[in-house]
């Protein structure tokens, strides 16, 4: 099992999911959040949490999301811990708007 | 009396329960900019609450919380006191003269009760009793289920009815080189189970469960999801919770449960059925459950807001073993407010209220503050929600008198009698069942009462 967040978090990073973290698997960098695949217990916690639905089991995601398993797990383990909440992205509610949520 | 806060004199907090929401109300307390002295009382020996006790023994990689709570116990500024029962062994009295504030994190320790008749017969449990028992909980290790017959119903459809289904339905072979209690793969050995009813009141888009639970009954060993496509057949607002765009969990359930019913039965020598829009009425049998008598719901109400109500129409089935699993409810404690109703401690952003007024000194956080609801990193953003309205009140906390010195307290609970446990002796019992459990190539083997821990910590 892994689970990933996928590039509709890009321009958003709300971090909603970052609070029901039990393990603090989140990193981020100036675009979005990646997950350590290492670290996470895919415990699912912040899926639904999304606002922009990013997140995703590897049981069950859009085909053309797969290459984020891979930047996940290459990304995330050199970034610094997100372990709280931070502002939104400037832009993050439209860019939530044109992505349809 | 010098200024609280510093590092000659910390606030001190007392945490109560040492599960999932009071590690992360420790965990937050300790990342904020204020000295604090965390002393987080159990009334087990072994701290981690429900990743214990509760989360089922296949599913080892959510235990892994374990090692985030294990680092925060090993801060300077936390101390672990187990074995002791506030509102027992020290009243929530005592500890609010001896800490600044005191937050309950003791969870939902009991079920809500179907309130039917029949309820009580021998053959109808809680899952509460059947999770702790197949656990090794001290509390539950004596239970006995009757597990002679072929039918065993389930009633609820979260992901606690879903733990409880899935146990029934593993074999052995897919549960012994899990944590699971000795005992319990013994009697589970033994199980007659062939038919596993899950039952849900609402409808198959209103199931509880989260996706990741029941996408594991299509992949059991010996044991076929069964759904009938008749009870998929959704009416106008629960076809409307399923198009809306943020109910995407809900849609990823029922396409679940479509693609076990359009599935053809691998022949497996047990099945689980999902049923919806029923609840048992009545549990039938002489001395012990023989029958279950099921009414047939149907949905009213808005989408999002539907409830169901019987249509008068029943049936009644053979069963020899019923489960309910229909919400969790809190157990007071002496000396602190109770809303019997929800079951919870009432509280407003974790601060305990009491008549609407805030009870100076005492907050919660978990279960017993905001019902049992989520999973367990939901806890984390409950607890940092209480600390942050803690840490908003420590001006006024900073000015009640307490008696600081620890061995005042340590008198106090010495002198009723009661042997506590301290995190280092807690881990001398973890690595012996650890250790233990390498013998029968398990990841532990679970002292399952009080006396077998209490032999590791008198071992030379």
């Amino acid at each position: 099992m892994t689970t990933f967040v996928t590039d509709n978090c890009k321009g958003c990073r709300f971090t909603d999911c970052v609070t029901v973290c039990p393990v603090e698997c989140f990193h981020y960098d100036d675009d979005m959040l990646y997950i350590d695949p290492d670290v996470c217990i895919d415990c699912s916690a912040c899926i639904p949490e999304c606002p922009v639905q990013a997140i995703y089991e590897d049981a069950d995601y859009p085909e053309d999301k797969e290459e984020w398993i891979a930047i996940n797990a290459e990304k995330a383990p050199n970034l610094p811990v997100c372990d709280s909440q931070m502002d939104p992205l400037p832009g993050a509610e439209e860019r939530k708007a044109e992505l349809g949520f | 009396m010098s200024e609280s806060g510093t590092i000659d004199n910390p606030f001190l907090v007392a945490i109560v329960g040492a599960g999932p929401s009071g590690f992360y109300a420790a965990e937050a307390l300790l990342k904020s900019d204020q000295h604090v002295r965390i002393r987080m009382f159990e009334r087990l020996p072994s701290p981690y609450g429900l990743v214990r006790s509760g989360v089922a023994p296949d599913h080892p990689k959510l235990k892994q919380a374990i090692q985030v709570y294990s680092k925060i116990a090993d801060s300077n500024d936390f101390s672990f006191i187990g074995n002791v029962t506030v509102g027992r062994d020290i009243t929530v009295e005592e500890l609010c003269a001896h800490h600044h504030a005191v937050i309950f994190t003791c969870g939902a320790e009991t079920d809500r009760r179907l309130g039917i008749p029949g309820e009580d017969l021998a053959g109808s449990y809680t899952a509460t009793e059947f999770v702790g028992w197949y656990n090794g909980h001290p509390d539950y290790r004596d239970r006995e289920f009757d597990l002679s017959h072929e039918t065993a119903v389930i009633i609820g459809q979260g992901n606690v009815a879903a733990d409880v289904s899935r146990i029934l339905a593993k074999t052995v072979d897919e549960l012994k080189h899990t944590d699971i209690a000795r005992h319990a793969l013994d009697a589970l050995a033994a199980s007659r189970i062939r038919d596993i009813y899950v039952i849900g009141r609402r409808g198959p888009a209103q199931a509880k469960f989260t996706a990741k639970e029941l996408r594991e009954f299509g992949e059991l060993e010996d044991c076929d999801p069964v759904v009938a496509a008749e009870e998929l057949i959704l009416n106008p607002a629960s076809q409307q919770e399923l198009e809306e765009k943020t109910n995407i969990g809900s849609k990823k359930i029922y396409d679940l449960f479509r693609e076990f019913s359009e599935r053809a039965s691998g022949g497996k020598s047990r099945r689980v059925h999902f049923q919806f829009l029923r609840s048992p009425v009545e549990l039938i049998g002489e001395s012990k459950l023989e029958r279950v008598k099921i009414e047939k719901n149907r949905l009213s109400g808005e989408a999002f807001n539907q409830s169901a109500r019987g249509t008068g129409e029943t049936c009644e089935f053979e069963a020899g073993i019923l489960f309910r699993s229909i919400g969790y409810r809190g157990v007071p404690i002496a000396g602190v407010p109770f809303d019997e109703r929800a079951g919870v401690f009432p509280n407003t952003q974790g601060r305990i209220m009491d008549d609407g007024k805030i009870v100076p000194q005492l907050y919660t956080a978990g279960w017993i503050k905001r019902g049992p609801s989520g999973i367990i990193g939901t806890n984390r953003a409950c607890s940092v929600e209480t600390v942050n309205s803690l840490l908003e009140d420590l001006g006024t906390l900073s000015s009640v008198e307490i008696n600081t010195d620890p061995q005042d307290l340590q008198q106090l609970i010495d002198n009723r009698g009661v042997r506590t446990i301290s995190f280092d002796e807690w881990q001398r019992i973890d690595v012996a069942e650890v250790a233990r459990g390498a013998e029968a190539n398990k990841p532990r083997e679970k002292f399952t009462s009080i006396e077998e821990m209490f032999a590791v910590l008198s071992r030379p």
